[in-house]
């Protein structure tokens, strides 16, 4: 049984990747290692993490682009198993991509571009509503009607995000997954686009999973975030709870690593910098992923993963330590 | 007299499809050890100053005309010797991809080495100590053991490290840093930003930070130039711009971004689209996107003025605060 209120729920999930090291021998990377969240309808999840942490991973798994290794997807109360499930699951949920400029088909028009989901899923009776979708569409993210015959290449980066946008949004899905959809995109135009996602949520009644590195931005968007390290969940609370009060020592680290951009506050700023890069998946360290980085590791640390906990109403973290260094 | 005299650039690229006026007469100075951050979104020329600087362009391009003088010495026009003499003696640079500015069939100590020889009276032993002393120096353990691998042997922080180490392994007065954090995860661009600024201090050389990131400004710059279409709208020191704007792109910047302080606030995007550069308007060229503009703007491109002595914008409405005369449209 799961809680219905929570649109999507995630059990353990793993996604293992096999990589050869030699002619016969292959090792698994542990893109993502026994993760467990939920997110409730209506609600936006910030994932937030290094590169190679894993949080691109968890939102493809997530959709059933890759075949999780172990571990449950649930939406709406019901497990998504068999291959009707996920055809069923994929009619509802969608995909934002981070470069406009690689995600949409330089061949095809602006009209078939957003149209080809709902010729995938068979969405319409008729060319004439197949159209009238189409059109509806793109007037939500701000494009014009002449815009449909054009191809992409015709237009500016910020525009191709919204017509990436307006494909994923055309079969009128529950739940997306927008993976770094403004970093590719101008600080004048990252707005725009941030404000069309804030909009079309109240509008279509959207639950986002909203993966990115700009943490400003996350934290503007979300109702709660969690943080990946190395394909381990260590930290998850409301947006201003975790960014004004981080518990683990990464989030600590990663938080006080964002450049806000006021002189004062940015001069006044106590920087936790980290020593070290981010340790490779395939020899990822034993027991917590973070010691080797983490100024108070101990012993323990080394021995086990630390389970999440929740240490106040809401609030989760993942570090043997946490009661000592706060 | 200031070190980097940079007066009334304009620096122009011949295309297939017309002349693109990149850099539009930009002027400014840059004293020793300050740090000048120059703000812009990607078109607006940032990259292309610095290059001019270097006068390192692509083959289509050229400086049309202005005048850029380090230490009184005037560069426009001086030959490709003398080019070489500034460009890592006086003047480094270091780009925003370290994956693609070092060679990967090299060691990185042969890539290091090779600099230091061309560019100071050391011989090949001295410059291998001068290498190990700047992979030292730029926070690389065992830097004996690094000089003997490749390039793909090292993280992208590691590897911006390197290219740091490289740009300064021969003392130049000025770094320019095209959007060096860029390309890095946060926690990796805050160890970076931490050593340019110990370096900075410890070196006293003087920083051209080419970025979009206005967090990184802040972090960073005393002072800040903020271009749009190969001009700059707005300069001044760091605390003018960022709590005192005067241009509308400036401020349409500063309220376009998410900040700790602007909480469940919608955010307030700049309209429109970036501009074509091979069509550009008669008047101001940030007037298409402008809330705030008037029919002088249209007609007529606003000259640099004075808002105070540390502090200089181009925009017709600090004329309309002034007077009270100006027309809406």
């Amino acid at each position: 049984m799961s809680n219905v209120e929570n649109l999507i729920e995630v059990k353990n999930l793993k996604e293992y990747f096999n990589i050869t090291t030699g002619m016969f021998s292959s090792k698994p990377l542990k893109a993502v290692d026994d993760v467990s969240f939920a997110i409730r309808k209506g609600e936006t999840l910030g994932l937030v993490g290094e590169s190679g942490c894993g949080k691109t991973t968890v939102g493809r798994t997530l959709l059933h682009l890759y075949k999780p290794t172990a571990g449950e997807i649930w939406f709406k109360g019901q497990k998504i198993e068999t291959k009707q499930d996920i055809a069923e699951f994929r009619k509802k949920t969608a995909m934002v991509f981070q470069d406009p400029y690689s995600s949409l088909n330089p061949r095809m028009t602006v009209a078939d571009i957003i149209g080809e989901p709902l010729d995938i899923h068979k969405l319409y009776k008729d060319k004439e509503e197949r159209k009238e979708k189409i059109l509806a569409m793109m007037e939500k993210v701000g494009l014009n009607s002449e815009h449909a015959s054009r191809y992409a290449h015709e237009f500016s980066g910020g525009q191709r995000q919204r017509i990436g946008i307006a494909r994923s949004l055309v079969t009128n899905p529950e739940f997306v997954v927008c993976d770094e959809p403004v970093s590719a995109l101008d600080v004048s135009i990252q707005a725009q686009v941030i404000n069309i996602f804030d909009e079309l949520q109240n509008e279509m009644d959207l639950t986002y999973l909203f993966i990115a590195h700009d943490l400003l931005v996350v934290r503007h968007i979300s109702d709660r975030i969690a943080v990946m390290y190395l394909g381990k969940l260590v930290e998850l609370a409301d947006a201003k709870e975790i960014y004004d009060h981080p518990l683990h020592p990464y989030s600590k680290s990663l938080m006080s690593a964002v450049p806000v951009p006021d002189p004062k506050i940015a001069r006044a700023n106590q920087r936790v910098v980290l020593h070290g890069d981010i340790p490779s998946p395939l020899n990822a360290p034993s027991g917590c992923p973070f010691r080797t980085r983490c100024p108070y590791a101990c012993d323990a640390c080394a021995e086990s993963m630390p389970e999440l906990k929740e240490l106040s109403s809401g609030h989760f973290v993942a570090c043997h330590r946490v009661e000592d260094i706060n | 007299m200031a070190l980097l005299e940079v007066r009334d650039l304009h620096t122009a690229f011949t295309t297939p499809a017309g002349t693109v006026n990149a850099v539009n007469g930009v002027s400014f100075n840059l004293e020793r050890g300050k740090v000048l951050g120059i703000v812009g979104e990607s078109g607006s020329g940032k990259s292309v100053t610095a290059y001019s600087i270097m006068q390192i362009l692509e083959k289509n391009g050229r400086i049309v005309s202005g005048s850029i003088k380090i230490d009184g010495q005037e560069l426009v026009g001086a030959g490709e010797k003398t080019m070489k003499n500034i460009r890592g003696n006086k003047v480094s640079i270091i780009f925003q991809d370290p994956m693609t500015s070092l060679n990967p069939t090299y060691t990185i100590g042969h890539q290091l080495t090779e600099a230091i020889v061309l560019h100071t009276d050391r011989n090949k032993k001295q410059a291998y100590e001068r290498a190990v002393e700047m992979l030292r120096l730029v926070n690389i353990n065992e830097p004996e053991k690094r000089m003997k691998q490749y390039p793909f042997e090292f993280s992208g922080g590691m590897r911006q490290r390197i290219m740091i180490a490289m740009a300064l392994a021969c003392e130049p007065d000025i770094l320019i840093a095209d959007e060096p954090t860029t390309a890095l995860d946060v926690t990796i661009q805050a160890q970076i930003l931490e050593l340019m600024q110990s370096l900075q201090q410890e070196l006293g050389m003087a920083i051209i930070m080419i970025t979009h990131d206005l967090g990184v400004v802040a972090q960073m710059c005393d002072e800040v130039i903020v271009m749009y279409a190969g001009s700059i709208c707005e300069q001044g020191t760091a605390d003018e711009i960022f709590y005192n704007p005067c241009h509308e792109y400036t401020k349409g910047l500063m309220r376009s971004i998410p900040t700790v302080n602007n909480d469940g606030e919608k955010l307030q995007p700049i309209s429109g689209t970036p501009i074509d550069l091979l069509n550009m308007p008669a008047g101001c060229p940030f007037a298409p996107r402008c809330d705030a503009a008037m029919k002088i703007c249209m007609r007529e491109r606003c000259p640099r003025m004075e808002i105070n002595e540390n502090h200089a914008a181009g925009c017709w409405i600090n004329v309309k605060k002034e007077t009270e005369g100006g027309e809406k449209t």
